[in-house]
């Protein structure tokens, strides 16, 4: 039980700091929003083939804010070479990992609850199917997405060039969530029978849990000095 | 001055010999050879595609070569993490440039093959793509080398990163199979069942590559040994002056 | 003042290894809290550290000096586990430090240069962090008790962004405090320091020695490092020059030493200047 409250002692830390001053869930709102108009204008949302790419569109919104939060997620270790204090006291190292993943995957899926009805409206796309479906869907996607980005987070805050390494770090290896989100997003708005996208749900689930895992075991190997 | 062994750095296992990479170049020239005379040479014409499909041998010989070689960075990875041991870091370094460069022989020989026989560059066939994402992957690999500053980092967060990214790979492959079916080509690479001769070509092919990846290999090994001494010797002379 | 000395093995405590070779001599103190034997560490190429022998006695204070890159930051980050040996170990009351589990690490308090502070947090919540990872009872009251200790009882609301470098330094201690730890390990704490920061340091650093504790500090200001120390070592292109009880060492003749010892010529492979004319 310490243990996890020790991740969420972690998580609110990270929490209570990025609410003093908003500074980077606000950026990462607005650019999710920016990106939906520059495709806005890339290509004329009045058209209907924009409601074939809908699921699309607001997965791509969403991964490039949420690279925002991860590259963000460690910088603020960094300063005050707050990491080590984190890695002298008695916590274990993977606490570390899990409580800057929770705090990463709330900050996104608070940006996706704020974007996705804006995106609704702003393609006045009409969403059938449930939206418990579509929650769940998001959440898991979000956490895939976020147990990596966390993990090569840490890798490349260690390292040169870190925000542009970041992305090209990550997005090879989250492929699947991005393929998975997409589809389970399509299908649960498309109004399509469960049968047809429940495979996208097993992959999220199956990725979810390699991705997690994975990490947990190597991410000492991330922080030894 | 005194010489110190160093702990770690230039170890036997990581500077082949000369005698033994002469013996693998000439084996490899040999395979290598015969393999091109099969291929040119042995095996008949493909009834429909013509005689472009001989590229299908190289394609897919170079996909085998990068299999092997990326397996071999994950092997070699965890070994690093395991024991810590800079020649398994040399392993997958090089091992890990080889896979590269055979990956970007299978992205150029897949489009050539299906522009000219399908007038299609690119298919989005699963496994042509993955061997896209494969690419990305391994460059990535590349790249957290060259951004990472001390060498035991480096070596460390790729040989993480080189084990997070095999495991990868199968969900990668799996999920654009099952996307694929959704959105479904018309092209694939599976022919009919091969001919006789084309399945002996196939199997000289495989061999005379795997023997061309070993050869690369121990090369790649014996520059990477030098360059260690190299950075020794330097650190002497640096250290005896001050 | 006590100087820490050698046990005869048949103790069962570990064995003193004075860097020199020559045991020290006087009554012994508490049991050795902090031992690293033959502790090397290489980086890349270069070695850092060549066969460290230290011994950190519970009720003793130990000064490590040396110029920039001698060894320093890393042989501390070493013994608190922030980093491996290349060879040998530490042991902290007798059990490798490699081994424990993360609970060992609750005996340890550390002051860096660096503050380990959130800056968007306030003083209070930063404290409240910490003592909360180190599982501090009773913690509204120890916040209060480290605040008014370093003179930031005031400043408890404020967010350590708008802090100067003095409180900043300052809240460090409370937080390094905290917990209580017996084992306190200070890497070049006074750096940067106003003379009122650096009053604050000492007089807390004084009020913490006692019986229980083992303070291991590095610096390379020798007389602040020789006024503190029952013990002083000296490092020198990563090995130990000097080591001797910091009552037999006057400033002038720690200085003289050190200068002989920075101008002996390098055995091969070493590879850390020696940055000459350290003053006092």
């Amino acid at each position: 039980m310490s243990f996890l409250r020790k991740v969420g002692l972690i998580a609110w830390k990270d929490l209570r700091a990025e609410f003093r001053t908003k500074e980077m869930i606000s950026a990462m709102l607005i650019f999710a929003l920016l990106v939906i108009a520059i495709f806005a204008f890339a290509f004329d949302p009045t058209r209907d083939e924009v409601r074939v790419i809908f699921a699309g569109l607001i997965w791509v919104a969403f991964f490039f804010a949420g690279i925002l939060g991860l590259n963000r997620s460690f910088a603020g270790e960094r300063i005050n070479d707050a990491i080590h204090g984190l890695m002298l006291s008695p916590v274990d190292r993977s606490a570390i990992y899990f409580g800057k993943l929770l705090g990463t995957w709330v900050f996104m899926t608070i940006v996706e609850i704020v974007a996705l009805p804006i995106f609704i409206v702003m393609f006045n796309y009409t969403p059938a199917g449930s939206w418990l479906l579509a929650g769940t869907a998001i959440l898991l996607a979000t956490l895939g997405f976020v147990a990596v980005g966390t993990f090569l987070a840490a890798l490349t805050a260690n390292t040169k060039a870190s925000e542009v390494l970041l992305p090209v770090i990550l997005f090879p290896v989250v492929i699947p969530v991005v393929i998975a989100a997409v589809e389970a997003t399509r299908g649960v708005f498309g109004g399509l029978p469960p049968a047809d996208f429940v495979t996208w749900f097993k992959v999220l689930g199956v990725y979810d849990a390699v991705f997690v895992a994975v990490p947990f075991l190597l991410f000492e190997y991330l922080l030894e000095v | 001055m005194p010489q110190e062994k160093p702990a770690v750095g230039p170890v036997p296992g990581l500077r082949p010999g000369r005698g033994g990479l002469n013996s693998i170049a000439v084996i490899t020239f040999v395979l290598i050879a015969v393999a091109q005379y099969l291929i040119f040479m042995y095996v008949p014409d493909d009834a429909t595609l013509g005689l472009i499909q001989r590229i299908f041998y190289f394609h897919v010989a170079s996909a085998w070569n990068a299999l092997l070689a990326f397996s071999v960075v994950f092997a070699a990875s965890i070994l690093y993490l395991s024991k810590g041991e800079r020649r398994y870091d040399a392993l997958a370094l090089s091992s890990a440039e080889i896979g590269v460069l055979f990956t970007t022989l299978v992205l150029i020989t897949g489009p050539i093959w299906g522009k000219v026989s399908w007038n299609q560059w690119w298919t989005w066939d699963p496994r042509l793509t993955t061997t896209l994402i494969l690419w990305f992957i391994y460059v990535a690999y590349l790249l957290i080398r060259l951004a990472a500053d001390e060498p035991e980092k480096r070596a460390r967060y790729a040989a993480v990163f080189g084990i997070i990214g095999f495991i990868d790979v199968p969900i990668v492959f799996f999920s654009i199979r099952w996307w694929r079916t959704i959105h479904p080509v018309v092209i694939t690479w599976q022919g009919a069942a091969m001919e006789k001769s084309m399945l002996q070509t196939m199997i000289v092919s495989f061999i005379a590559f795997s023997f061309l990846f070993v050869y690369l290999l121990i090369h790649r090994l014996r520059i990477e040994a030098m360059q260690d001494e190299v950075a020794q010797l330097k650190e002497r002379l640096q250290g005896s002056r001050g | 003042m006590v100087v820490s000395r050698s046990r005869p093995a048949s103790d069962g405590a570990p064995a003193i290894v004075a860097g020199m070779g020559a045991p020290a001599v006087a009554a012994g103190m508490g049991a050795p809290a902090i031992v690293a034997s033959r502790v090397s560490k290489r980086i890349g190429p270069r070695m850092i550290l060549r066969d460290i022998d230290l011994t950190v006695d519970r009720g003793s204070f130990l000064t490590i000096l040396g110029p920039n890159g001698a060894g320093k930051t890393t042989l501390i980050r070493i013994l608190t586990g922030l980093l491996k040996p290349t060879t040998g170990r530490v042991t902290i009351d007798g059990r490798d430090l490699a081994e424990v589990p993360a609970e060992v690490r609750r005996q340890f308090g550390v002051i860096s240069h660096h503050s380990y502070l959130y800056d968007s947090l306030t003083a209070r919540e930063n404290l409240y962090f910490y003592g909360r990872l180190y599982d501090v009872p009773d913690l509204p009251r120890r916040i209060d008790e480290v605040l008014a200790e370093v003179g930031l009882e005031l400043f408890f609301n404020e967010p350590v962004r708008t802090f100067s470098r003095g409180m900043v330094q300052r809240l460090a201690i409370a937080r390094a405090i905290i917990h209580r730890p017996s084992l306190l390990f200070l890497d070049e704490p006074y750096t940067g320091l106003d003379p009122q920061a650096s009053e604050t340091l000492s007089s807390v650093l004084s009020s913490l020695k006692g019986p229980e504790r083992a303070i291991v500090m590095i610096t390379h200001q020798f007389d602040q490092g020789l006024a503190m120390a029952d013990r002083v070592v000296v490092l020198v292109r990563g090995r130990i020059a000097i080591n001797e009880a910091a009552a037999d060492l006057t400033l002038d003749e720690l200085n003289r030493r050190y200068r002989t010892a920075a101008m002996r010529p390098d055995d091969g492979g070493d590879t850390t200047r020696a940055d000459r004319g350290v003053t006092p």
